[in-house]
């Protein structure tokens, strides 16, 4: 115990942000930890969006039709993109309450560790996983034919705009973790998260679906991410008909997220500040 | 503060969760370099009260400072200063040990050296240098706890508190906690350890505060205390139930307290004080009445015991 180091304790804002920085990379690294020592989890992650691909590129795709004509496949991809970032929902939502319900929480609350180290830590590894998913799934679609034909930059937009429809996320999903009493009523809440993803311009379009449903899809935050990729990615889409949300995708893919975040990010903590009273 | 230095210092904590008066009024007073033990029944407050002391909940009344801060206006100082182990391990189990120790340095800001350095020299401590590199998910119920006491102890705080340490523990595996919280007083960290235990109170706190819906009811050290309720408790079994009433009236000739007699068991229970002197005494009592015995046993009163003796009703009564 003599060899004991005394702690740094940071006074200025300087310091105090650079230890929030530190913090948060110590907790992401933790998850990012799991992540690598928990092959199965990887294996999972690659196998599924592999089984998507088959399923809807070729499974039900030889019996889909894209409006407007072109190859589903093509059409297909930008959905599963976005698909995949929405269901990362529920891992980001399934940490959090593993560590609220088992004490992990708690013990960094008790430490003089930044208190916004856990929600942010949270989010850098959830950004990072999912940008690797994004990345193993891009891969999967070259190799189904898939592609972009609109130069990289507006590829890489494209990728920007999954990504921030998953940073948003995040922070619904942290909320959710937060106000969610135990690892049971996870499951509970993320069931509707999958058919939700499909009550979306994801598989087909919602011009194809009965009216009601279709406004419906057509303002399921998701749609907008997804025509507007479909655009940047220059894959086949449906043409933008009527209503005001499609044609407005490349807006509303970035006003969606920002209002989610604007929502959900004040409120989560908030609520992570209020687990002391 | 004045006078001899407190590392706990509570007055007048209230907490109340709706109907739920989970603190009420719940004062403690505990010097630098001793051992507190906390001891209550289930729902008496106990994990309220370190929620509150280790920064992790804020009272709703009342004031408390540990290692001299203020818990509520000084909560970042009070958390360098404290180690926190919670009534559940919490300790990553995917993780290993030796990492699961390292990020918790990291967070103490340690330096990345001083991080591994003061893991491996903890792992040492706690006889865990072979499991190091295996995941905590792996270890054992006793290992995975003295895991999650050093991870409260890599700053070496100056106030350690233990939530229940041992509470669903095997004997071998209590021992082992009891001998590292024993190491840790004698290097001076001052511990607050809530229990349900008061052989646990009584093996390791030099005093013990009794705690019944949100307050202290009962201070000092466990031989204070133990003069206070009696003392331990002695069993007399019988083979059946003819001279129950007997054997009650000589106890409580020969004891200090009220007898109780358990019907169906043949057993009559009752307080005593000098175990040696008292067993002696029941079992001469006993042999010029010549009553047969199947059983003579002195044993320390239950938790049940102290409370019936303090406050006249049974535990399962107080969260009613
Ligand atoms: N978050 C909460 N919401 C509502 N009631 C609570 C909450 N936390 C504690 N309580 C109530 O406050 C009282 C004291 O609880 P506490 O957990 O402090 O008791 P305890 O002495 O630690 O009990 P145990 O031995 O079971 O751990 C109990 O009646 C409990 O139900
Ligand atoms: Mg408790």
């Amino acid at each position: 115990m003599s060899t004991l180091p005394a702690p740094v304790i940071p006074t200025t804002p300087a310091a105090r942000f650079r230890y929030a920085v530190a913090d948060g990379w110590v907790v992401a690294r933790r998850y990012l930890t799991h992540w690598v020592q928990e092959p199965g989890r990887i294996v999972a992650g690659l196998v599924f969006p592999g089984m998507m691909v088959l399923l809807f590129g070729y499974v039900f795709g030889s019996a889909m039709q894209v409006p407007g004509g072109g190859n589903y496949r093509e059409f297909l991809m930008p959905g599963l993109f976005a698909m995949t970032m929405a269901m990362g929902i529920a891992v980001t939502v399934t940490a959090v309450v593993s560590d609220t319900s088992r004490g992990i929480t708690d013990r960094f609350r008790s430490l003089p560790m930044a208190r916004s180290a856990v929600v942010t830590g949270r989010s850098i590894a959830d950004m990072v996983n999912s940008l690797l998913d994004l990345v193993v799934l891009l891969l999967c679609g070259l190799l189904v034919g898939w592609q972009w034909h609109n130069g990289p930059g507006s590829a890489l937009a494209a990728v920007g705009l999954l990504l921030l429809l998953r940073f948003a996320l995040v922070w619904v999903g942290i909320y959710l973790g937060l106000i969610l009493p135990s690892p049971e009523a996870v499951t509970v809440v993320l069931a509707p998260v999958y058919p939700l993803t499909m009550i979306a311009n994801t598989f087909v379009s919602p011009q194809q679906m009965p009216s009601w449903l279709g406004t419906l899809a057509e303002w399921n935050p998701l749609s907008a991410t997804v025509t507007a990729t479909r655009e940047l990615f220059g894959n086949a889409g449906p043409a933008a008909g009527g209503s005001w949300v499609a044609e407005n995708a490349m807006l509303m893919a970035v006003v969606w997220p920002a209002v989610l975040i604007a929502v959900f990010l004040p409120l989560s903590v908030r609520r992570y500040r209020r687990l002391s009273h | 503060m004045s006078g001899t230095p407190h590392a706990v210092l509570a007055e007048g904590l209230r907490k109340t969760y709706g109907p739920t008066r989970a603190l009420d009024g719940f004062d403690l007073a505990v010097p630098e370099g001793t051992v507190c033990g906390l001891l209550g029944p289930n729902g008496a407050g106990k994990t309220t009260a370190v929620r509150i002391l280790a920064t992790l909940l804020r009272a709703d009344g009342g004031r408390a400072t540990v290692a001299g801060f203020d818990v509520t206006r000084q909560a970042e100082q009070v958390r360098y200063r404290i180690g926190l182990t919670g009534q559940y391990a919490a300790v990553d189990d995917a993780l290993t040990g030796v990492q699961n120790l390292q990020m918790f340095g990291r967070l103490f800001h340690l330096s990345k050296a001083a991080a591994r350095a003061r893991a491996e020299e903890l792992l040492d401590r706690f006889g865990l240098t072979g499991a190091a590199h295996r995941k905590a998910g792996t270890y054992s119920g006793g290992m995975k706890r003295r895991l999650d006491l050093a991870a409260g102890l890599v700053l070496a705080p100056r106030v350690l508190f233990l939530d229940e340490p041992t509470t669903g523990l095997d004997p071998r595996n209590r021992n082992e906690v009891w001998s590292v919280v024993r190491s840790l007083v004698a290097g001076g960290t001052t511990v607050l350890l809530t229990t349900q235990y008061l052989d646990e109170a009584d093996q390791l706190a030099d005093r013990i505060a009794v705690m019944d819906a949100g307050r202290v009811i009962a201070e000092g050290t466990p031989a204070e205390l133990k003069a206070r309720i009696g003392g331990d408790q002695v069993d007399v079994v019988l083979r059946d139930a003819t001279h129950l009433s007997e054997v009650a009236a000589l106890l409580s000739r020969v004891t200090d307290g009220t007898p109780e007699t358990d019907e169906d068991g043949f057993r009559v229970s009752a307080p005593v004080t000098g175990r040696a002197a008292a067993l002696t005494g029941i079992l001469r009592a006993l042999d010029t009445a010549g009553i047969e015995v199947e059983d003579v046993a002195v044993r320390r009163p239950t938790l049940d015991e102290v409370f019936l003796r303090l406050t006249g009703r049974p535990t399962d009564e107080v969260t009613a």
